[in-house]
């Protein structure tokens, strides 16, 4: 056999200009997620600037959408996010519980499990429908926040058990048998194991679950959102359960489409406070699992 | 104390299958009170399914199908209600360490608080015995709430077997324990299961064979899901065991 030598044959070039044409690949593919949210961002800013202000937060809209701020429309997804992960975030995290940790595999799991993919797969549209008729119309709550909400919590739960699913089942197996092993129930395993391990990304996945709930707006424009509301206060409980309300995105799509003669600044204006609204949440969830790392115990 | 004759467990005509694979076939075994029982055994042959089967752990894997009879202390263990306290009255340890995520002394402190035990003292007391038992104490006494996952695959074995003696088994099973220990550490905690041999009812799962001959009292080969033999550890290490197999496999002839 030839001894190894570390003079280049022609072989070794090709092989070495191969792997970087690879790498050059890859990267720009990567690099192309960036440029357009950087794009989305800067041009968003950049056209706003002139409104961007403290006051257009706090301000109600004004003079038929055409001056003011977006207090209004803020506070009211405030609202929808909350009350729909109030509602959607419990009961998933009990189901996703329920099904990775005490369902056996059998038809009847394999039933919801595929109910639970499929409904996340569903268009927003279809649940603005099922709850206009759910909600709205069958159980007579009317048109409102608590209809709007409830759409919304409909609309994320599938993805919450998902991913709450996900989170547990990254806690590995063996932890569970060892407890098993010395007499412990699957609910005394779950709360002292499984849940403290998978905490963080439990909540990773609901905080992801606020910008999509927040972005939204099809579902709640059929159940609850509305075109123009008058708040009765400044107070942060300006809405009650049951009003109609005004949201960012529903805002959003009114001034650009709906209304003639708004200042050029107050859409983009709008837009920039919902990016922002969604990239927090995130940037939020991302620091929760930097944490999650960082303190991992195995 | 000389092993008795009592019977601790009853295994008669014993089946598991799994789906549609066999894993062990009419097994009739019976393991005597305070003694150890090695099981030796090429892979395969169903030795880690009987322990399974014995805690019923074995429910917990899809498709496996038990028949026949266990009993422990002359109660079957298949209508036992309080699944639970049967678990707690075997020690199990596995082939790999599990330290769970917890510190050193929450992981042998787990047992005795899930069945209820909250007393401090008591739990220190408990910690320190197993730890001892398990020949780890002199390692770990200093940073006992450190995380048990940080601890070396040998300390983690050992921190596993104090977990099993930390609810007070009357049995102790122990499957392939040795793997992931260095020799040094593994002759301690061979000392240690002579001692506790006086306490309760150990069986040794094991492929060194020579680990069987220097601990069990009887020895059982298991071959292909089979009890082939089981014997005074003498007879089967002896030049003419009932089976010429087990002679082979014992001598190293096998295979």
């Amino acid at each position: 056999m030839e001894s190894i030598t570390f003079t280049e044959t022609p072989f070794v070039r090709k092989k070495k200009r191969t792997e970087a044409l690879a790498k050059l690949i890859f990267f720009l593919m990567a690099l192309s997620m960036i440029i357009p949210l950087v794009m989305i961002i800067a041009y968003l800013v950049v056209q706003a600037w002139p409104i961007l202000s403290i006051d257009f937060l706090l301000e109600n809209p004004a003079n038929r959408m055409r001056a003011g701020g977006v207090w209004a429309p803020l506070l009211g997804t405030i609202y929808l996010v909350v009350i729909s992960l109030l509602v959607s975030a419990p009961i998933g995290v009990l189901a996703a519980v329920y099904l990775n940790e005490y369902a056996t595999d059998n038809w009847f799991t394999r039933i919801i499990n595929l109910a639970v993919v499929n409904l996340a797969g569903v268009p927003s549209i279809v649940h603005a429908l099922f709850g206009l008729g759910a909600f709205v119309l069958f159980a007579g709550i009317g048109r409102s926040i608590l209809a709007a909400s409830l759409t919304l919590a409909i609309m994320t739960l599938p993805v919450i058990i998902a991913s709450t699913k996900e989170a547990l089942a990254s806690v590995p197996m063996p932890f569970r048998t060892a407890c098993w092993n010395v007499g412990a129930t699957r609910w005394q395993t779950i709360r002292t194991i499984v849940l403290p391990n998978s905490i963080s990304g439990i909540l990773t996945g609901i905080i992801l679950q606020v910008s999509r709930a927040a972005g939204e707006t099809a579902p709640i424009m059929f159940t609850g959102a509305v075109f123009f509301k008058a708040l009765k206060d400044d107070g942060l409980f300006a809405y009650n359960l049951l009003d109609q309300c005004m949201a960012l995105s529903m805002h959003l799509f009114t001034i650009s489409t709906q209304v003639p003669d708004v200042p050029h600044a107050l859409p983009y204006g709008t837009a920039v406070v919902l990016m922002a609204i969604v990239l927090l949440t995130n940037g939020l969830s991302i620091a929760f699992r930097v944490y999650l790392r960082s303190r991992k115990r195995w | 104390m000389a092993p008795s004759t009592d019977k601790k467990i009853e295994i008669s005509n014993l089946y598991v299958d799994y789906g549609p694979l066999s894993a062990l076939r009419n097994i009739n075994l019976d393991v005597y009170r305070n003694e150890i029982l090695g099981i030796i055994g090429p892979a395969k042959s169903g030795k880690s399914t009987l322990l399974q089967a014995i805690n019923r752990t074995i429910e917990f894997i899809p498709g496996a199908r038990v028949r026949g009879s266990i009993k422990i202390d002359g109660e079957e263990v298949r209508k036992i209600k309080d699944i639970n306290g049967l678990r707690r009255k075997i020690g199990m340890v596995f082939p790999l360490p599990v330290g769970l995520p917890l510190s050193i002394y929450d992981n042998v402190a787990f047992a005795p608080r899930m069945a209820g035990i909250r007393n401090k003292s008591q739990l220190d007391e408990i910690v320190e015995r197993c730890l001892k038992q398990a020949a780890l104490w002199e390692e770990v006494k200093d940073r006992i709430n450190n995380l048990g996952t940080k601890l070396s695959g040998g300390q983690q074995q050992r921190l596993t077997i104090a977990r099993a003696l930390s609810h007070e088994p009357e049995i102790l099973c122990l499957d392939e324990f040795s793997i992931a220990v260095d020799p040094v550490t593994t002759m301690r905690i061979e000392e240690v299961l002579k001692e506790l041999k006086s306490q309760m009812t150990i069986i040794l799962v094991t492929n060194l064979v020579q680990q069987a001959r220097r601990l069990a009292n009887r020895t059982a080969f298991f071959m292909n899901g089979e009890l082939l033999e089981i014997d005074k550890t003498d007879v089967i290490f002896s030049d003419s065991p009932a089976h010429r197999v087990t002679y082979e496999y014992v001598t190293g002839i096998f295979g």
